[in-house]
């Protein structure tokens, strides 16, 4: 029998709880640590992001294709790789580091506020998003709107997926960009913050101005918002699937079927 | 294979501190935590304190913690839990316990108090469509068992009682802000007393919720999300700059 009160407050980790409430954590933290690491690894590459008529998601837009090698600022240190990832990977990179779903998972994963519920997470300060930089997260929908406007672009890069030399046809790695970038829009479409920018502020569609229209649009994509942790893995996992099969092509280890 | 008895650890005792006693009770089917919580009250602890009124997951009454999980003891089968060790059941530890498994949760009408109340427009007409109060009719579910009070981190680990008004708060505010009928903007009182920036999103409100109302989806981001458009998007306050229009 112990004899503790019920108010006395665990070290790091206490708990009551019986079951392994740390594994969900430790799997987020390795799968999210291991996707940055190659997120990075595959922006640092510089090479293999094409192949064909397919570019890497990671790689689209280019923007060094479309605006020139003046794009890049003049102060760039030499060692710096000019890829051109760089160029765009920032929006959905922000996008995600400050996505409403993503916030719990880093911030139960890597900041362990708290680490699971009902865990003690030890005598530590906490400011929740009140102060900087945390109060940054706010600033979601300014990504949000970046992010809509690379995707134009990157469909644009999809369509081009299935031009090859001899025309028009269609190779699995159309469709897997294809797929990829289907992923990423559900990604976004489901965003909190494109919710509330659809109808979130309206408390009487029938009072408003095509009310009923943007009550179907608010409920469409509210729908799409409740599986909005489901869409931000599978979109993760297609990405590095895509520039995996780009690459993997691109180096000759892969070869690409022409299916039309 | 079914037990046929299972031993529970409960806690006796009061504010100042206490211990975890053990009892043996037999299990029938369909039983559930409150049923033997009850079954020890008959049997050799008449003194033990506990919450409860309905027994069927309506009241909120029945809020502890078993096996280290916020529940409803009505709501909570004990062929739902491993019954191989014993079930560990303990009050609510956000909440100042006055006797075993009861707490004080009076903390949480004050807190309801502190929020803005429903106002409604003036001269608005009492009449609106069912589809207009479709959203904010998942907040009237709230049971008050204050279980997401009790896990929130917020609360439970760093006690900011004065800063933060907990997540069955905001839903009861959201529930006000959403209303097709009120005319009020509580965004200012949310991000000051209300304190929604201290919520970081982690969910394990909307995890224990026996009602299960999407707290955090359905409420508090909605809410943060009025807060930004009013504090902290640098367009819209260069428009109201400009316009100087609300
Ligand atoms: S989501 Fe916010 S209110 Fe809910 S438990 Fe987490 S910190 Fe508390
Ligand atoms: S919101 Fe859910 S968990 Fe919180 S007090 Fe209401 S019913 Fe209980
Ligand atoms: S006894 Fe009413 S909710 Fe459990």
């Amino acid at each position: 029998m112990n004899g503790s009160t019920p108010l006395a407050a665990g070290g790091f980790g206490a708990t009551q709880r019986r079951d392994a409430w740390w594994i969900e954590p430790a799997i987020t933290a390795f799968v999210l640590g291991g996707f940055v690491v190659y997120a990075n690894w595959a922006a640092f590459r510089n090479r293999d992001f094409s192949f064909g008529p397919y570019l890497s998601p990671l790689y689209s837009p280019n923007l060094e294709h479309l605006l020139g090698p003046g794009v890049w600022p003049s102060g760039l240190p030499s060692w710096f790789p000019r890829s051109p990832a760089f160029l765009i990977m920032w929006a959905p990179a922000g996008f995600r580091l400050t996505c409403y779903y993503y916030r719990k998972a880093y911030y139960r994963s890597f900041t362990a506020h708290p680490p699971a519920c009902g865990v003690s997470e030890g005598n530590r300060g906490y400011r929740g998003e009140t102060a900087f930089p945390l109060v940054l997260q706010n600033l979601h929908r300014y990504l949000l709107y970046a992010v809509l406007l690379l995707l134009g672009f990157q469909w644009y890069d999809v369509a081009l997926g299935f031009r090859f030399e001899d025309g028009f046809g269609v190779g699995v790695g159309s469709l897997v960009i294809a797929g990829t970038m289907a992923l990423l829009t559900g990604y976004t479409l489901s965003c909190h913050s494109l919710r509330h920018l659809a109808g979130g502020k309206v408390d009487c569609f029938s009072c408003v101005r095509f009310g009923e229209a943007r009550r179907r649009l608010f409920l469409g994509l509210s729908r799409m918002n409740e599986h909005h942790m489901l869409w931000a893995w599978v979109s993760l996992f297609s990405v590095i699937f895509a520039d995996l099969y780009v690459l993997l092509c691109a180096k000759g280890i892969w070869t690409d079927l022409r299916l039309l | 294979m079914s037990a046929t008895e299972a031993v529970f650890r409960v806690f006796r005792g009061g504010r100042e501190g206490g211990e975890m006693r053990e009892y043996r009770v037999p299990v029938s089917p369909g039983m559930v935590v409150l049923d033997a919580v009850h079954w020890i009250q008959a049997h050799g602890a008449p003194d033990l304190a506990v919450r409860w009124n309905c027994k069927a997951a309506k009241c909120g009454s029945c809020s502890a913690e078993v096996n280290g999980k916020p529940r409803l003891m009505c709501k909570s089968r004990l062929d739902s839990l491993p019954l191989d060790r014993p079930v560990v059941v303990r009050p609510m530890k956000t909440f100042p316990v006055i006797k075993d498994l009861v707490t004080d949760v009076s903390w949480n009408f004050e807190a309801a108090k502190r929020i803005p109340p429903f106002t409604p427009r003036p001269g608005v007409e009492w009449k609106y469509d069912q589809a207009d109060a479709d959203r904010v009719q998942e907040f009237r579910k709230c049971i008050e068992c204050f279980l997401c009070q009790n896990v929130c981190h917020v609360l439970r680990e760093h006690d900011k009682k004065g800063a933060f008004v907990g997540p069955a708060m905001l839903v009861r505010a959201a529930g006000y802000e959403l209303h097709p009928l009120d005319g009020l903007t509580r965004t200012g009182f949310l991000r000051e007393q209300g304190g929604i920036g201290l919520c970081n999103i982690t969910k394990c409100c909307t995890e224990v919720c026996p009602e299960s109302i999407r707290i955090t989806d359905n409420a508090i981001i909605p809410l943060k999300e009025r807060v930004v458009d009013d504090f902290y998007d640098p367009l819209r306050w260069l428009w109201r700059k400009v316009t100087g229009k609300g």
